[in-house]
């Protein structure tokens, strides 16, 4: 008997197929069933009203911290808060202990991720053990399952190397990620440099630190007609570059997070830890021109950077805090904003959250196309909350949004058609 | 016990933690500088001593190596009659693996009444605050805020000057790492004093203006007709990252000597934080010389701690 479900009078948001309109989405045997068709008799119904139905949201940034670090967040726990947060699938980095540099881990994701609540698509290391001396073995984990590789957390300094992983991903059809910023100029900083660094006397990192490598990364990209993706781009600078790229055909893509859209550095007051992260909150300037970024086109996705750190990590001095801020739960929320503002309309959220990851990590997804994976996530664009630390899925609690009053929070997360999250309306 | 209070104005002193100066108002600077005033002259007595702090406890936490300011809290402390007590890093639990968290609330279980905290990172004593009941008053915290010093500093022109408000004060040296800079800079110029700061470009640091300080381009239109100038100490430790080539070229370009003090005012008064490197950011003769008032902001760091101390313990 075919297992169906109907999510009834949604609106929904399908910009791969042109489509946003009142509706009914019908799900049989973990697919989009044709759109029209009429609902089976034993049909499950689901009321979405005044709910938006869109594919699957995928955070195409996170870390899980599985294996290794399993006190911070684990497979079950971080696929658990992503679906509470809305998305369906999440790309996770590879700085696990031991990295995600071969096989053997990249095996260990996966079978553990068949039991979690949201697709998890791997990140292989671009470099053995991300030393950044040597590549990994990219063909084998891309047999393994890996969409893509970085050395996220740290820069591949050696360009040759940065180059020979262009090339070579290119090869195995693997996106490569870069993490980039110039060590030298943010050496022993722990937050933007300017005029809130200075009054804290924290050392700062210019936002050229990021710059230099984004340009780095463009030129090898333009030169090896490679493509790069830039992971969690901060700055106007680097937005500024990867415009001036795209313009000229380079094939270079981008992503930014809520948290440097939303906040700056002077979140930082009062030595907040909750507010450090790399690249750091940068300025209002950098805030606005991120934005600005999303709303053209030059970056294209929305996602995370979920670092859950434990009390052990953050309960310290600032200069000795870990680096890194949970995000699966107020992206969603964070992100509306901009809708409720103007900035942004439907179409667009759904393309920086859901289609455009799913192109830029090759993965089916971001489509509501009759036939495609029943992936969806259903929002309430009106819900408002206050996010506090009880309600928080994720393991870890860093989150510099605590406290705050958000509004949209997610109703039902789907993955082939299977509920893996709801909540309660 | 009740907050202090200015029997005149009905102004009264809310401030439990001492953090930084920018957490002052001009009129707490003002009330601190008049109580330090009042408690110089119990350090000219020849028992120089008050029964004021009897029964109280001041834990002096040092967590970076100090002379100067851990003397003078404890010579301060003692003079109020409270009983001090210092732990410094070499023999604090840091060492063995505590966090600093825990190392507070072990301390706070002891009941201390203020403690006197020197942290090399910034917001240290901050975070003390959030963990403990007692008292904090920040001894110096990484490149952040030393406030005790600020208040000598303004103590010590006030004395020579009769006033703070329109006066040129000038700051050379390294402002990037300069704790006193930060504090000099945020109270000089809320007691309406002008701050203007130079030094190589590698040491300042962005936005200084925001903290309401004017960066000079030259050391001659720094010190011109200035009313104090105020050179900070370069701390040789921080030469294996260098901000400028070699002691000998700084000494040469940015050291204060008796040829550019010629350009400040005649009265002009000359401050150092101390240490002094002799011969790199102060030359001899005018450490040495007539306009230097360098000791007598060591003798008013007594009083200005012994005012601190008095006026936390009434919000503690």
């Amino acid at each position: 008997m075919a297992e169906s479900l109907l999510l009834q009078n949604g609106r929904i948001i399908d910009p791969d197929n042109g489509f946003d309109r009142q509706g009914d989405l019908l799900i049989v045997d973990g697919k989009v069933a044709a759109v029209g068709t009429p609902p089976p008799e034993d049909v499950q119904i689901v009321d979405v009203r005044g709910c938006w139905v869109m594919p699957g949201l995928i955070d195409m940034h996170v870390h899980l911290r599985e294996p290794g670090e399993e006190y911070k967040e684990d497979i079950e726990t971080g696929t658990r808060a992503a679906a509470a947060g809305g998305f369906t699938a999440v790309a996770c980095m590879p700085n696990t202990r031991p990295v995600n540099d071969c096989l053997a881990v990249t095996s260990l994701i996966l079978e553990r991720a068949a039991r979690g609540s949201a697709r998890v698509y791997p990140v292989g290391a671009i470099s053995r053990g991300s030393r950044g001396e040597s590549l990994a073995d990219f063909g084998e984990m891309k047999e393994a399952g890996v969409v893509a590789v970085s050395d996220d957390g740290m820069p591949v300094v050696d360009s040759q190397l940065m180059r020979r992983a262009l090339e070579y991903a290119a090869d195995h059809r693997l996106t490569v990620i870069s993490h980039s910023e110039e060590l030298f100029l943010s050496r022993h900083g722990v937050m933007n440099e300017g005029p809130v660094s200075t009054r804290l006397g924290l050392k700062g990192i210019p936002a050229a630190a990021e710059a230099i490598m984004v340009y780095r990364d463009i030129a090898l990209a333009e030169y090896t007609g490679r493509p790069v993706h830039i992971a969690h781009v901060s700055t106007a600078m680097a937005t500024d570059l990867i415009r001036a790229a795209k313009t000229r055909g380079v094939r270079v893509t981008a992503e930014t997070t809520p948290h440097y859209f939303t906040l700056t550095d002077e979140a930082v007051q009062g030595y907040n830890t909750n507010a450090k992260m790399n690249p750091p909150l940068r300025s209002e300037a950098d805030r606005r021109a991120v934005l600005q970024g999303l709303v053209d086109g030059t970056l294209d996705a929305v996602a995370t950077d979920h670092a859950p750190h434990s009390t052990l990590e953050k309960d310290v001095e600032f200069d000795l805090a870990a680096n890194g801020v949970i995000g699966l739960e107020t992206a969603v929320p964070l992100t509306l904003e901009l809708v409720r503002r103007g900035v942004i309309d439907e179409q667009r959220f759904v393309r920086l959250l859901s289609l455009n990851p799913a192109r830029i990590l090759n993965v089916p997804g971001g489509s509501l196309a009759p036939g495609q994976p029943a992936d969806v996530s259903v929002i309430d664009p009106a819900e408002q909350f206050v996010y506090t630390v009880d309600s928080v899925m994720s393991k870890s609690k860093n989150s510099p949004f605590l406290g705050r009053s958000l509004q949209g929070r997610a109703v039902m997360t789907l993955v082939d058609g299977r509920v893996m999250f709801s909540r309660p309306r | 016990m009740n907050s202090r209070h200015s029997m005149t104005s009905g102004y009264n002193f809310t401030q439990k933690h001492i953090l930084g100066i920018h957490h002052l108002s001009a009129d707490d600077i003002d009330f601190i500088l008049k109580t330090a005033d009042s408690f110089k002259e119990i350090s000219t007595r020849a028992i120089k001593k008050v029964p004021t702090m009897r029964g109280l406890t001041v834990v002096n936490l040092f967590f970076e190596p100090s002379t100067r300011t851990r003397l003078s809290f404890e010579i301060a402390a003692k003079r109020m009659s409270a009983d001090t007590y210092n732990i410094s890093a070499s023999t604090s639990s840091t060492v063995k693996g505590e966090t600093l968290i825990d190392t507070a609330r072990n301390i706070s279980a002891m009941k201390p009444d203020i403690i006197i905290m020197r942290h090399s990172f910034a917001g240290a004593p901050d975070m003390l605050t959030r963990y403990i009941d007692a008292s904090v008053i920040n001894a110096g915290d990484g490149s952040h805020e030393h406030p005790s010093q600020g208040l000598l500093d303004m103590m010590t022109v006030r004395e020579h000057k009769g006033r703070l408000e329109g006066l040129k004060v000038t700051i050379v040296g390294d402002i990037l790492h300069s704790r006193v800079a930060r504090s000099d800079i945020l109270g000089f110029t809320r007691m309406g004093a002008r701050v203007f700061v130079y030094g190589p470009a590698t040491m300042i640091p962005p936005g200084l203006e925001e903290l309401g300080a004017t960066v000079c381009s030259s050391l001659e239109e720094a010190v011109a007709d200035a009313d104090v100038v105020m050179t900070l100490r370069i701390q040789k430790e921080r030469q294996k990252d260098p901000l400028f080539p070699s002691l000998r070229e700084y000494a040469q370009k940015y050291g204060i000597n008796r040829r550019i003090l010629d350009r400040a005012r005649p009265d002009a008064i000359v401050m150092h934080p101390g240490p002094i490197n002799r011969g790199v950011e102060l030359m001899p003769d005018v450490a040495d010389g007539p306009r230097s008032v360098i000791l007598d902001q060591v003798t008013n760091g007594v009083a200005v701690r012994m005012a601190l101390l008095y006026l936390v313990m009434g919000n503690s």
